[in-house]
């Protein structure tokens, strides 16, 4: 089985790779490009915790391989971060308390990424539609659409993030 | 959970993937949005030597309104179908259809082609095509020919479609006037298979009786359903609660569901029974809503 030469942009950076077509873009993010933030947690594309955003949609990045990133662009958590400056999202989480273990919490900021950038000032009900898809065991959600909605508003007086 | 080894294609043209599909035959399989068929690669309860991913071919992901018909590419994503304005207005079922499929992270990438060619009993929108009396395009070595759904769908996992074919298009005739439709579905959990699920369409005689009623169930048998004998007893009938409880009955006859973990079979029945009733209400609200 012949490897694939890919080119990713993640995380605004340009990242080649020889890959076996098999290998999951969860698997490539992780150990190809050291970039452990994105988790895996159920591995069966119920759970969220590998959320990254592609092309401005967040997707479930265990259920999709590598090679169908190539010549896409990723965003991971470790793209939120902006010289040394938490992004909203991540503001939110920790003024909010939007999590304990955290060990969904990437994936919650990066739906969250997607979903905020498509809407300015949702409703609570619109951000706990948009997280169905994403598991958290520990805070019973409520602090999440709290931390949403405080990003909301900080990206609404930023104008944009 | 890693999938046995493969090689991928990634063609370029439609073309190109129908030649790909024929050299490799039984050993290949297509690659749409991947979100039922990673799963089960990786499970290792399918396995392919072949991946013909037709994510990179230009022109297969589209909504439009052309010639008497709604025609959906057949890589446009769940997700372009719950922000279509078009569906929203004209087609609620699909909407509520692409509301219910999975969760919003997988519907970014689902596909609506995948979700029928797929075949599984579970999936959503078999029932609401069934319902819709949609159409389904293939495209083969020799061209392109049109299926209907009612014949598409010919065992557990089984197609109409040809080693070699794609699916490239799904076509739904234009509701004529006074008509709504409505899909209502019942999951223990947001992104878990249906329990079961209705989809019902009608069209309203100018007196507002039944003038035509088409029904799909899911998850209640080996295939997707159309409850031919539901909707023959609609034709024709005035739409009072005796009728819809009476259409209703008939639809849970029509189901075949199997005991499993989501309930035993009588409890699918009788869920049909109350799903039904549902769908016939909302989907007689939109049709008399309806210019």
């Amino acid at each position: 089985m012949d490897k694939v030469a890919i080119k990713v942009n993640v995380n605004g950076v340009e990242r080649a790779g020889e890959v076996e077509p098999r290998l999951l873009l969860v698997h490539f993010l992780r150990e190809t490009l050291r970039l452990t933030g994105t988790h895996i947690g159920c591995d069966t594309s119920h759970c969220g915790a590998c959320t990254v955003v592609m092309d401005g949609r967040a997707i479930k990045s265990c259920t999709a391989f590598a090679v169908q990133a190539d010549g896409r662009n990723i965003m991971t958590v470790e793209g939120l971060e902006q010289d040394g400056k938490l992004h909203p999202l991540q503001d939110g989480f920790y003024q909010e308390h939007g999590l304990q273990c955290g060990y969904c919490t990437p994936g919650m900021l990066m739906t969250g990424l997607a979903f905020l950038g498509e809407n300015k000032n949702p409703t609570d009900d619109e951000i706990r539609h948009a997280i169905s898809g994403n598991l958290c065991r520990c805070t019973g959600y409520v602090n999440i659409v709290k931390a949403y909605q405080y990003a909301a508003q900080k990206m609404r007086e930023n104008g944009g993030a | 959970m890693i999938p046995a080894p493969f090689d991928y294609h990634a063609p370029g043209s439609l073309a190109e993937a129908i030649g790909l599909l024929q050299q490799h035959g039984d050993d290949a399989k297509v690659l749409s949005g991947g979100q039922s068929l990673l799963p089960l690669l990786k499970l290792r309860l399918a396995s392919a030597a072949h991946l013909v991913d037709i994510g990179r071919i230009p022109g297969l992901d589209y909504i439009k309104e052309e010639g008497g018909y709604l025609k959906i590419g057949g890589r446009t994503r769940e997700s372009a179908l719950e922000r279509s304005e078009v569906i929203k207005a004209k087609y609620p079922i699909l909407h509520d259809t692409a509301l219910v499929i999975a969760d919003p992270l997988v519907r970014n990438r689902a596909t609506v082609g995948g979700n029928l060619a797929h075949a599984d009993p579970a999936n959503d929108h078999p029932a609401t095509m069934l319902a819709l009396g949609a159409e389904v395009v293939a495209a083969g070595a020799g061209g392109e020919r049109v299926i209907p759904i009612t014949q598409f769908f010919t065992g557990i996992f089984s197609t109409a479609l040809r080693p070699g074919e794609i699916l490239v298009e799904i076509r739904i005739p234009a509701p004529p006037p006074r008509s709504g439709g409505a899909y209502v579905k019942l999951e223990r959990k947001v992104g878990d298979f249906a329990t079961a699920g209705v989809a019902v369409q009608i069209t309203l005689d100018d007196a507002g009786a039944c003038k035509d009623a088409g029904i799909g169930l899911t998850n209640v048998g080996m295939t997707p359903i159309k409850a031919t004998k539901t909707e023959a007893f609609l034709a024709g009938k005035s739409f009072d609660q005796a009728t819809i409880n009476q259409a209703a009955e008939i639809a849970a006859s029509e189901s075949q569901p199997m005991d499993d973990i989501r309930g035993s079979a009588d409890y699918k029945r009788d869920l049909v029974r109350v799903l039904t009733a549902r769908a016939v209400t909302r989907a007689l609200e939109r049709a008399k809503g309806a210019a």
